[in-house]
């Protein structure tokens, strides 16, 4: 196990952002189109973060023109150029997937903005 | 000279290959920033420890060595032919037949780097993980019956043949019994990368057994 965790180190990301479940957050995402390169925007809910180290994931969803999109990076993908929190979540649970069969503002919205002491939002 | 050694087909050519452990799999991302499944294989520097040939064993192969062993528990007959090889003695000891056994010497080293390049492509041979005793959808993917809707055909392997004739059942027929735990190769693995220091060798894909399976290495037979 450890000489697995030794060959990954060095494409771990260390500056990393705090976010859970739950929390709004804006992924930055490099998109190669011909051979230019450019960062699309993808902002929704955090339903759930999966695995560890390398191959930890995380799944980002959103409601775009009355359809639900999910997408799912994984977190130490160059790809994933930057995360910014823009509000936190209070959550009981750690997979979001109850979001899912609901619809509109009272069934979504289900996240409340709470200051945590700890780690300011960045 | 015998007449086996003449008629070689080129095509069977036999490599010499190398032995390893497999420690697990991880991901990696590769240069197009995908990941990249690779499962890792530790490969101690193999040793040479005998040469067979057409005179002495009436084929010719090589003998190699894999992780060093501890003198007290080596059987006093395997330490002298460890001794004979001038090497210490060894845990594993695998043959490779190959139709040139010259440039080979007992106590030679050979190592994964050096003897594979990323990029290229390999076979890796190696004991499947046991499944105990298997059915038949698992063992051999039937695609079995409806689960509901009334169907009282689940599982089962269903007619196993005609009655009156022939009133038996080919030999081959596919039937439930033992999966896995059997020598199994997977072919054309790609060398992602190589760990020259630690002496890894990450291959994509999976290979056969569980993490600790003793494999042999080859270049790529297909490829």
């Amino acid at each position: 196990m450890d000489i697995l965790r030794e060959l990954t180190q060095e494409q771990l990301k260390t500056n990393l952002v705090d976010f859970r479940p739950g929390d709004t957050i804006r992924v930055e995402v490099k998109v190669v189109e011909g051979n230019k390169e450019r960062i699309q925007p993808f902002e929704g809910i955090v339903i759930k973060r999966c695995g560890g180290g390398i191959t930890e994931t995380f799944t980002v969803r959103r409601v775009s023109y009355g359809m639900g999109v999910e997408r799912t990076f994984p977190l130490h993908s160059p790809n994933v150029d930057n995360i910014k929190v823009i509000s936190r979540g209070k959550v009981r649970r750690a997979k979001l997937y109850y979001l899912r069969d609901r619809r509109g503002k009272a069934a979504q919205v289900k996240r409340k903005i709470t200051p945590r002491s700890s780690t300011p939002s960045s | 000279m015998n007449k086996q050694s003449e008629i070689q087909n080129p095509k069977s050519e036999i490599q010499l290959g190398i032995l390893g452990r497999k420690i697990g799999m991880t991901q990696l991302f590769g240069e197009d920033r995908r990941l990249i499944p690779v499962t890792v294989i530790s490969t101690d520097p193999c040793l040479v420890v005998q040469l067979k040939d057409m005179d002495s064993d009436g084929y010719k192969a090589v003998q190699l060595g894999f992780e060093k062993q501890k003198e007290k528990s080596t059987t006093k007959s395997l330490r002298g032919h460890f001794k004979k090889a001038n090497v210490s003695p060894m845990k594993n000891l695998r043959e490779f037949r190959l139709d040139d056994i010259s440039g080979y010497n007992p106590g030679q080293e050979i190592k994964a780097d050096g003897f594979f390049k990323p990029g290229e492509y390999v076979d890796v041979t190696g004991t499947s993980k046991g499944k105990g005793f298997a059915g038949v959808i698992k063992r051999w993917g039937f695609k079995g019956g409806k689960a509901s809707h009334g169907s009282m055909f689940h599982r089962a392997p269903g007619s196993i043949g005609s009655s009156a004739w022939p009133s038996r059942v080919y030999k081959g027929k596919r039937l439930p019994g033992r999966l896995g735990g059997k020598r199994s190769t997977i072919q054309n693995l790609e060398v992602v990368k190589i760990e020259t220091e630690k002496n890894l060798l990450l291959v994509r894909g999976a290979t056969p057994g569980r993490k600790g399976t003793l494999l042999i290495i080859r270049k790529a037979k297909k490829k």
